[in-house]
């Protein structure tokens, strides 16, 4: 067995979830290496270095990659493919960008999102909305699958002595290039790493009461997230959206506010360990999953739980 | 130019599905179908370029068993010019999926092809970025603007961060995400036009297509019951039980 995980980073910093991946990878068993893609990500391929259990970082570090177009990156993992048993990228959209081309070109199916390893050809993932859960299993020579990072734990960061090298010519991605990017800025953690999130939805009324939301989770230390209804309305942005078609989160805390509880809102936050729902629909899908129910207007108790905190 | 859609039946995004007894697959039986939400995103984005004068002729492509002609229709009576069904078993993987659509491509030359970014059902988010690679061009995946300027189209993509904006040579594969547009319902004058408009049958044995998979289903489960939680009568004893009970926060 020899595994490839293909690092998720911004050629600064390693994200958390390439942990999550590797630690996935680990339960495959064999060596693990990680693929580091980008420019001037050096730093990058050090910090990948360091995580505990990895025993190579290859890394393609090339002007071409700077924002890890879909076209040429894809090309490049099929070049350093051989060999590999498993090629493992986070679930994020980034790896899910990329590595179906990389499915493709090697002639294979991938395996999307899988949230459990039973072995090393055999894998679970959540199906229609997360409303069933399927085991699969791969026959294809090799086994190239993206990983839901809030179903495993990750592994440690430090502790470990890759050996780093160099891989892959440049590929250009010709016919198609970077414009530009709007990333939101935020001081609060990353939604999908929180152990604590606060959810914001329809019932909001508006963007500018969201405020109120920033106050509570300021005082928790949790990231804050929406329903679907609260993006399209405009109230937030979209890369706060919690739910089938936007990130998967599994805080140790999930407050949702003004949610009702749709099922493709749930897809997303369901295995959270603890979750509350405060609503004044007392009828409302949400109270179903909610360990802890609170029946009341949200612009009575937010500031008040806010308060008591 | 020429825009190719592709459209697939799923289950409506409203049903609560349900696994079967012998837990070998979900139940599909007796319940209501749809075109895909995403699916219908992409006609509706098609639609709009061809009112925009950017689009000269919409094909709808959807693979399955006949009964997809019905998600075909609805597509023709939203707005596309006709329908092309290829007929497989039920619900091939993505790969053959790309393939079939790969060879379709390859005979219409459209200049676009529109897929949603994933089905509501496989939930894999993969046929788009395989038929891309399959053609080898390029893509733009989880669009929310389309511009297209000559030869060039311009997207925004939802990224985890947030939006980024690349610009892509036609011929070119976009997939799309739920903020690219609000479709259209379809009127029943146009519903009665669309049973007029062409409808092509094809194999996949006709495009040359093997229809297999190397992923075997071994078996389908619900997901793990949340025991029934309680409801609390104030903020204080939300509170209490957060710290005492569950002990999340301090």
């Amino acid at each position: 067995m020899s595994i490839l995980v293909i690092a998720e980073h911004d050629n600064q910093v390693l994200k958390p979830v390439t942990l999550t991946t590797v630690a996935a990878a680990t339960q495959v068993g064999g060596d693990v290496d990680v693929l580091v893609i980008g420019s001037g990500c050096q730093g990058v391929a050090e910090q990948a270095a360091n995580i505990a259990g990895v025993s190579r970082v290859r890394v393609a570090d090339h002007a071409d990659y700077t924002h890890q177009l879909a076209e040429n990156t894809s090309k490049l993992v099929v070049s350093v493919a051989q060999g590999y048993t498993h090629i493992f990228a986070p679930a994020t959209t980034t790896g899910k960008n990329m590595l179906p081309r990389v499915a493709a070109l090697l002639d294979v199916n991938q395996l999307s999102d899988i949230s459990a390893v039973v072995s090393a050809d055999t894998f679970k993932r959540s199906i229609y909305a997360g409303n069933a859960v399927a085991t699969v299993q791969s026959c294809d020579a090799v086994k190239v699958a993206t990983v839901r990072g809030t179903a495993f734990d990750a592994v440690a960061a430090e502790g470990g002595s890759a050996t780093i090298e160099a891989v892959g010519e440049a590929i250009a991605s010709q016919r198609s290039r970077f414009v530009g990017e709007e990333l939101a800025v935020s001081d609060r953690p990353e939604l999908t790493a929180a152990s604590i999130v606060v959810s914001g939805g329809r019932g909001m009324g508006n963007g500018d009461n969201f405020n109120i939301l920033y106050a509570l989770a300021d005082k928790l230390g949790a990231a804050v997230g929406a329903s679907r209804a609260a993006v399209d309305a405009g109230f937030v942005p979209n890369d706060m959206q919690v739910g089938q078609t936007g990130k998967m989160v599994a805080p140790d805390l999930y407050i949702a506010v003004g949610i009702s509880g749709a099922i493709q809102h749930l897809a997303g936050m369901k295995d959270s360990k603890v979750i509350v729902a405060i609503n004044k629909d007392e009828d409302a899908p949400i109270f179903q999953v909610a360990d802890y129910g609170l029946v009341a207007d949200l612009f009575d108790v937010i500031p008040e739980l806010e308060a008591a905190l | 130019m020429k825009i190719l859609v592709a459209v697939k039946r799923v289950i409506d995004y409203n049903v609560k599905v349900r696994v079967k007894a012998d837990k070998t697959d979900v139940d599909l039986s007796n319940v209501k179908m749809a075109m895909n939400p995403f699916c219908e995103i992409a006609v509706e984005e098609a639609v709009r370029l061809k009112e925009k004068g950017i689009a000269d002729e919409i094909v709808v492509v959807s693979i399955g068993s006949k009964a997809c002609q019905e998600q075909i229709r609805t597509a023709l009576a939203l707005g596309a010019d006709r329908g092309i069904q290829i007929e497989t078993q039920e619900s091939p993987d993505s790969l053959s999926v790309a393939k079939l659509l790969a060879k379709v491509v390859e005979e219409e030359q459209p200049g676009l092809v529109i897929l949603g970014k994933q089905a509501i059902d496989s939930d894999n988010n993969q046929t788009g970025q395989m038929l891309a690679a399959l053609l080898d061009r390029p893509q733009a995946t989880f669009a929310s603007e389309v511009v297209v300027d000559g030869d060039k189209v311009k997207v925004t993509r939802e990224i985890d961060g947030g939006l980024q904006t690349i610009e892509l040579d036609l011929p070119a594969v976009i997939t799309t995400d739920l903020r690219l547009n609000e479709p259209r319902y379809a009127s029943l004058p146009n519903i009665m036009k669309a049973k007029k408009k062409p409808l092509d049958v094809k194999t996949a044995e006709e495009l040359g297509v093997v229809v297999k998979s190397g992923i075997t289903l071994l078996g389908v489960e619900p997901p793990a019951e949340r025991q029934a939680g309680i409801k609390v009568s104030s903020v204080a004893e939300l509170v209490d039980k957060l710290k005492n009970e569950a002990k999340v926060v301090s």
